[in-house]
């Protein structure tokens, strides 16, 4: 089925147009050589047989279970209305708005984007969305670089490690240096000394191990030394945390998975970045605005291109051209249905349930670690390795337990994550299993499973 | 004419949408401490539900799409997604990146069997899936072209990469950030890279020659197999933009070709859906040499298990978090799954049919064919003298049809290029081209007609020049 509509008629029809006898002979600017090789691909299935075979793979993927991981993707509310409303084939199928006229659909939802990752970040500019949080940190520090033509940059080592690893990878070419903030015991970051070297400062908010960071202070070294803090946020925690703007950040950059996108094995979700005015020049990727038609009308366009790919090639400011706009859009509709009553009633359910889930453990003797400033996830030591605790949990039918590696030298540990989405009963599951396995009480041999 | 209205304007104070399960217990400045919170809420919208539906539905009206109508634009590939392929991507929505790999068994065969069958595609020996879109692949792979030539000791040597200047711009872009200077090389009278400038070019600071074949004109580079010699006696590595392989998919491969590095966007040939702008997906397939320097992770087998592969020392590293736009990947493998090696082939033949039939419907119509030879899956045409492209297209969106990609490639005036995709019939060829004559013959007849188009679109022609002069790029709330 390759959606072909071509009877045999028509590509007579077609062929006798062109004036060529053969549909091979439209092939024959290609070099005979390698024209038609073997092509060692299964047999096509028809539309049953690929669901059934879909299922049956889908049948080995452990979903809908009690699910405590985190680590930069967790499983929120989702009303059935956002993917409806946001899926419509209108917006799925359409291409970049390059023609404004037909595109208002795409372009004002874009601009309604701007505007809530504006509110919820407290700075003035966003961009329609990046790939991911973490290409988004790399490109971020990339600006930062441009802005302050300094070539290094300093980032806490509790930024998501492999936030990290895309940051190294993004800088390597450049000859960008990365100086690594080591933690307190506290599993926070210190406010380090920053040289006036350093391009930016960069600090994730609740941090990778989930524990809230001192961002003010950090805004103050960073500006200090002349360098910018670049705030790595979690969108969602922001309905109750306090914004970016509010104490001084640059640049607010993030994964928006939290907002309204399945978790999808980690992808499609989508990055974003926020920016004061002053760094709008720099600013990568496309960006909506405001204007009027020749009737007068309100309406919105793709704007400022000349810092984009295809106005300046080389000299862009990124390469980026396709962004993550449908899975924006799927953050957008779903704040409108939340609305800041509803966005607020999912933070603080997730921060209680995540307190509450501390506790819990604490009571059936878990060790988990001693900082209470935490947002929707925590460590806790265990016993065996992470990703054992893990496997182990899993085949009890919990999902739970990102493994902490071991950069963060506190041994043996998993971070746990619960949402306003966990019930008594998740936490009741979580518990046996852990007491399964072993990870409960202060006696106990491993358990082998 | 009033303004249609943002989601901000709609609603009152204290209405919404969706209520989440709520938990009650200790507040937010106990749990976290009151300087930790914001002192005001986001100014976020406060709709009802059914608000809310007519809002996004109204939008969704105000948007043109494939599913809508003939959406032509060259280099973009807008063929029909189909729905199953949204049916497939539901069945693994609820799976966490960090969830055991033993336990996510299924979703880590599919994967490995899709980078298998990308890899039989491209003519390629392994694919990473994880670039989340084209320019996001090129970045990969010119990144792997670097490594390798530091591990062979010519990494300062090598410092040019060379594009034709039909390129799209996300190839000089790419290069740039991969810290490479860029050098163009002309596009020759017969629509193809310049051969002898080409070879001139070449050199031992020659790091990477980025080509996409069939070109930016959708007319196949002949020599290609001089010129991955050329390139290759040099030291050079050659990158294939995939972009255009819907011309030749299940036909020819870039490996044969001699390419080292391809990206595919999956988001064009394997009809991941466009979404407005993205999510895209841009797997990467390389030779043999270079498979060291792929990002991490790949998706392996061991034993019986499929396996999460990170301990690869040579390689670039992380391009992204995770393992790459997963659900746009079950799309792509649900594609080649039904279609198989012959529907594939009959993709890109008839994708060669429709193009070049258009083209010659084009050229009936009026329209000068910029390099007028047999093309392959797009084409680029010009306007009568005197006309603007710009003008056409505008006039075009009046008829209910989109534009073709306007503009690009920047090697042609008034370029118009077209590609029609192997999923629409001749007849809604035949109704484009019968529309594309009407707006010559009423642009004749009457010089307003353009100026003036569009004239029954949601809105009109915008003011670009103030947008971007004073831009506003929030609402404000009355109070910016
Ligand atoms: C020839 C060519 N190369 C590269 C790209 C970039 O792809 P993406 O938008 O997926 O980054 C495009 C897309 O427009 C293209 O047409």
């Amino acid at each position: 089925m390759p959606y072909v509509p071509h009877t045999d008629d028509d590509v007579r029809r077609a062929l006798a147009a062109i004036g060529v006898d053969d549909v091979d002979d439209l092939f024959a600017d290609v070099p005979a050589e390698i024209l038609d090789p073997p092509l060692d691909l299964p047999e096509p299935m028809d539309e049953v047989a690929l669901l059934a075979h879909l299922d049956a793979l889908a049948a080995l993927d452990q979903q809908a279970v009690p699910t405590f991981l985190g680590g930069g993707v967790r499983r929120h509310f989702i009303p059935a209305v956002t993917p409806r409303l946001a899926m419509q084939g209108e917006f799925v199928t359409a291409y970049t708005p390059y023609q404004a006229e037909v595109a208002q659909g795409v372009l004002q939802s874009t601009f309604e984007f701007q505007t809530m990752m504006s509110e919820l970040t407290g700075l003035p500019i966003a961009n329609a969305s990046m790939y991911d949080g973490a290409s988004a940190v790399a490109e971020a520090a990339l600006l930062a670089v441009r802005q302050t033509h300094r070539e290094t940059v300093m980032v806490s080592r509790a930024v998501h490690p492999e936030t990290r690893e895309v940051l190294q990878t993004y800088l390597w070419p450049l000859d960008i240096d990365i100086e690594v903030v080591d933690l307190e015991p506290s599993l926070t970051t210190p406010v380090p000394a920053v040289g006036d070297h350093v391009a930016a400062l960069i600090v994730q908010d609740p941090n990778h191990l989930g524990y809230l960071e001192d961002m003010p202070a950090m805004a103050a070294a960073a500006h200090a030394a002349g360098a910018l803090l670049i705030a790595v946020v979690d969108p969602l925690a922001l309905a109750v945390l306090r914004e970016p703007g509010s104490y001084g950040a640059d640049v607010a950059v993030g994964d928006g998975q939290v907002l309204g996108v399945p978790m999808q094995f980690g992808g499609p979700a989508f990055g974003f970045m926020v920016v004061t005015d002053g760094l709008l020049r720099q600013l990568p990727g496309r960006l909506v605005g405001q204007t009027s038609d020749v009737d007068g009308r309100r309406a919105f366009v793709l704007t400022l291109q000349a810092r984009e790919q295809h106005i300046r090639r080389s000299k862009a400011k990124s390469n980026i051209c396709s962004n993550h706009q449908l899975a924006a859009l799927l953050a957008t509709v779903n704040m409108a249905a939340l609305g800041p009553t509803g966005l607020r009633e999912m933070a603080e359910g997730t921060v209680r349930r995540a307190h509450q889930l501390a506790a819990a453990l604490r009571a059936a003797g878990a060790d988990v670690a001693a900082n209470e400033r935490f947002f929707a996830e925590f460590v806790l030591r265990t016993r065996a390795e992470g990703a054992t605790v893990r496997r182990r949990l899993a085949k009890r039918g919990v999902r739970a337990g990102v493994p902490v590696p071991a950069e963060y030298g506190i041994g043996n540990g998993v971070t746990l994550a619960a949402t306003e989405l966990t019930t008594d009963a998740d936490v009741e599951a979580l518990l046996a299993a852990l007491h399964d396995v072993g990870e409960l009480g202060v006696v106990g041999t491993e358990v082998v499973a | 004419m009033s303004d249609f209205p943002l989601v901000f304007e709609r609603g009152a104070a204290g209405r919404r949408a969706a209520r989440p399960p709520v938990t009650d217990g200790a507040s937010m400045a106990e749990l976290l401490g009151e300087e930790a919170l914001r002192a005001d809420p986001p100014r976020l919208p406060e709709v009802s539900e059914l608000d809310l539906v007519r809002h996004y539905t109204q939008l969704a009206h105000r948007q043109f799409s494939i599913d809508g109508n003939f959406y032509p634009l060259g280099s973009c590939t807008m063929k029909y997604n189909p729905k199953l392929h949204e049916d497939a991507a539901e069945r693994f929505l609820d799976l966490h990146p960090y969830q055991d790999p033993d336990h996510a068994q299924g979703i880590l065969a599919l994967l490995h069997d899709l980078q298998r069958d990308l890899a039989t595609i491209t003519g390629m020996d392994a694919i990473s899936l994880q670039p989340a879109a084209g320019a996001h692949g090129e970045l990969t792979g010119i990144l792997m072209i670097r490594a390798y030539h530091e591990a062979n000791g010519e990494g300062e040597q090598r410092r040019v990469v060379i594009c034709p200047d039909g390129a799209h711009g996300t190839n000089p872009a790419t290069a740039s950030m991969a810290g490479y200077d860029v050098v163009e090389v002309p596009t020759g009278p017969d629509g193809e890279v310049d051969i002898e400038a080409f070879e001139a070019a070449l050199g031992p600071d020659t790091a990477a020659v980025m080509l996409t074949n069939p070109n930016t004109l959708g007319i196949f580079e002949r020599r290609i197999l001089r010129m991955s010699e050329a390139a290759h006696a040099v030291g050079a590595q050659l990158y294939y933009d995939g972009a255009n392989l819907n011309a030749v998919v299940g036909r020819a491969r870039p490996g044969d070709m001699g390419f080292d590095v391809v990206h595919l966007n999956l988001h064009k040939t394997f009809t991941t859906p466009h979404g407005g702008g993205g999510p895209g997906t841009g797997p990467v397939g390389v030779k043999a040499h270079l498979a060291p320097y792929l990002p991490v992770p790949l998706v392996a087998r061991e034993g019986d298990r499929y396996v999460l592969d990170a301990e690869r020392p040579r390689s670039i590293g992380r391009m992204r978090s995770f393992y790459g736009n997963v659900g746009n990947l079950v799309r792509a493998y649900a594609y080649i799954r039904t279609l198989g090696a012959e529907g594939l082939r009959r993709v890109s033949s008839m994708a060669v049919l429709n193009a070049n039939y258009l083209r010659v419907k084009m050229k009936e119509a009026g329209f000068t064919i910029a390099f007028d030879r047999v093309n392959m899956h797009e084409f680029v045409a010009q306007p009568p003298a005197g006309m603007r492209t710009l003008d056409i297209a505008k006039a075009l969106l009046d008829h209910g049809v989109h534009p073709m990609t306007v503009y690009f490639p920047l090697i042609v005036k008034e370029a118009m290029m077209v590609e029609p995709t192997e999923t629409e019939s001749l007849e809604t060829l035949d109704a484009y081209a019968a529309t594309l004559a009407e707006v010559l013959r009423r642009a004749e007849a009457d010089p307003a007609y353009l100026a003036e188009a569009p004239r029954h679109t949601p809105v009109r022609r915008l003011d670009e020049t103030t947008a971007a002069r004073k831009p506003v790029l929030r609402h404000g709330f009355g109070d910016l």
